[in-house]
């Protein structure tokens, strides 16, 4: 394989490998480095910006002063609601794959369509969801279009996690059950879905972190720029940590004015997804660690 | 719709033993459930393009607003001038700016995916891939606002004095932060696809005098390639698609670039700036839908491409 070329003497080769496997971990530096800088330049533009009254008030002078209370309700709502959207659907759809289905023609198109939904741009999620829930249906811009819209875009991932959580119990379980007479649903109620279920939840933390970051599917579904009425109603708009971000530093009359919020507003995003998120990984490689099985 | 057909050979042939009795009535109702979960997905697929295709087609028949435009002029066009007295729908410059971005950063984005993926892979000790791998994953989530925030309000006034630029929204910028985005989705789909080679093969290019670069380009890259372009071309789909970060640092302006340093419009940052702005049914509305249709095109035909690309690299391992 390795024929003896001109030049390819044991000192180049020697060399080119050093080169090599040299920018190899460069990469991974440099991807570090990016999050590092990432992370502190929102940490020390954002973090004077945070104090008790801006997590807990309204937004006051055109946003000039106050707080994004409303905000930070209204993107734990939305993520909530998308998150109750894509469990029902994304675990049963999880269970037949995982429990039901055989290779065929039909389990193909399935798999075709719930990877074809993830490379869907989020932008175009939002005009369908403006164009079905809040004009066809009549739903309008509010919490309830904003949360179906958001749980199209998550359930892909929904699905993908709670089909890997339930292919990770062994099938011995589903034989041991079924041995002592238990029906194929049975098993899967009383056996599979409580061993899975943990791994099923991390995933889906995983994806509320996605939801609750996303700001071009409840642009014009669910966003509005300043609403001082309490989610109390599904039909509802609210405002949204994300839009939030971008209507102030794009759309506003006091664009430098607001930059303490605007920084204050996007730490607090940051730390929430990553939050999120890190819970979720943490979670996940505890699980993995104390299986049993 | 009925279910799957079952493939098993029927109970009473040789040498066959059922686990799993027959299904009852009610077991066959629940097993009808769960696959009416299952096409939900694909479901909502067909339902995007319809509504895509239905509102989009308001702006190629004549209606309210007059005759409607054509698809010479919507497709071979430079001219977005959508709130003119007399507007022109031309869309080739935003797909251009679409294309510019996608593939400068995706020119960025796979030598330093690809390196993380094979640091993860096969150079990084167990101890740094366990801390790296989420690492990777954390990177990958930062919400997309806040990635756009920092290029608009970091990287563009640095970029314009250093290098004396008219502005700092441009190609590049928005190229660089599309990179960062794109460079997850690259690194942890081709570390899967590399850590699939089995460990036989490299322990046979080991055992037979290659150095660990020579294993990784000569064995693992080969016997991993459709893995990895997989994962170039999901990488790819995500850049392409991808809205907030290019509204906020691309610079917005409807043209066909000529240089990196030139502000462009993408399709995914027309869509999301001008949507809120406009009438619902009329011809710029339609309009807007066309795009997302050119956009929703785009990025499936991509997907497809992985899709099928990911199920041959599947059966050949």
């Amino acid at each position: 394989m390795l024929e003896a070329r001109k030049g390819h003497t044991r000192q180049n080769r020697r060399r080119r490998e050093r080169a090599v496997l040299l920018f190899i971990r460069l990469t991974a530096v440099l991807a570090l480095a990016v999050m590092a800088s990432i992370l502190l330049y929102l940490l020390i533009n954002g973090l004077p910006a945070i104090n008790l009254a801006f997590l807990t008030e309204f937004p006051r002078d055109s946003m000039q002063k106050g707080g994004v209370l409303p905000a930070i309700l209204g993107t734990v709502v939305l993520a909530l609601g998308a998150l109750l959207t894509a469990i029902p659907l994304g675990f049963g759809a999880a269970v037949y794959l995982a429990e039901y289905a055989r290779p065929g023609v039909l389990v193909s198109f399935i798999r075709l369509g719930v990877s074809n939904l993830a490379g869907v741009p989020s932008v175009v999620f939002g005009l369908f969801g403006l164009s079905l829930f809040v004009t066809t249906f009549g739903f309008g811009r509010s919490i309830l279009s904003g949360s179906l819209t958001l749980g199209l875009l998550i359930l892909p991932t929904v699905t993908a996690s709670a089909e890997e959580a339930l292919r990770q119990t062994p099938q011995s379980f589903r034989e041991a059950a079924l041995a002592l007479g238990a029906s194929r649903w049975q098993a899967i109620r009383q056996v599979v879905l409580p061993a899975a279920l943990p791994g099923m939840l991390t995933g889906s933390i995983l994806a509320l972190g996605r939801a609750a970051g996303e700001t071009a599917p409840i642009m014009f579904t669910a966003a509005a720029a300043y609403t001082l009425a309490p989610p109390d109603s599904i039909f509802r708009e609210v405002m949204a940590l994300s839009t939030h971000i971008y209507n102030l530093a794009t759309n506003s009359t006091h664009i430098e004015e607001t930059r303490p919020q605007q920084f204050g507003a996007a730490l607090v995003l940051l730390v929430l997804v990553l939050g999120l998120s890190m819970f979720a990984i943490v979670i996940r490689a505890k699980l993995r660690r104390g299986r049993k099985w | 719709m009925k279910d799957a057909p079952e493939k098993t050979p029927p109970l009473d042939s040789p040498g066959i033993i059922r686990l799993q009795p027959k299904l009852s009535r009610a077991e066959r109702g629940v097993k009808f459930f769960f696959l009416l979960c299952a096409v939900s997905a694909l479901g909502s697929m067909f339902l995007i393009m319809i509504f895509l295709f239905m509102e989009a087609g308001g702006l190629f028949f004549s209606g309210d607003e007059g005759a409607g435009v054509g698809l010479k002029e919507f497709f071979l066009s430079l001219d977005w001038y959508p709130t003119y007295p007399d507007p022109s729908f031309g869309s080739l410059a935003l797909v251009l700016g679409s294309l510019s971005v996608t593939l400068v950063s995706i020119l960025l984005a796979t030598p330093f995916g690809i390196g993380l993926a094979i640091y993860l892979s096969s150079v990084a000790g167990p101890r740094v891939r366990e801390w790296l791998k989420p690492a990777v994953e954390l990177l990958a989530s930062i919400p997309s606002v806040i990635l756009g925030f920092v290029g608009m309000v970091a990287v563009a006034p640095f970029m314009q004095n250093v290098l004396n630029l008219p502005t700092g929204l441009n190609v590049l910028n928005a190229s660089l932060f599309l990179a960062i985005m794109a460079t997850p989705t690259i690194a942890s789909l081709g570390d899967d696809a590399l850590s699939a080679v089995s460990q036989a093969v490299t322990d046979g290019s080991y055992a037979l005098g290659a150095t660990r670069w020579e294993t990784i380009s000569r064995v693992i890259l080969p016997a991993s390639l459709s893995g990895l372009s997989t994962a170039v071309i999901l990488g790819l789909g995500r850049a392409l698609g991808e809205t907030i970060v290019v509204l906020m640092v691309a610079g917005g302006a409807a043209q066909a670039p000529h240089s990196l340093f030139d502000p462009v419009r993408p399709l995914t940052s027309t869509l999301a700036a001008e949507m809120g702005e406009t009438a619902i049914g009329s011809r710029h509305y339609h309009a807007l839908f066309a795009l997302g249709a050119v956009l929703f095109v785009l990025t499936l035909a991509f997907n497809l491409l992985a899709f099928y690309l990911a199920r041959r690299w599947r059966e050949k391992s």
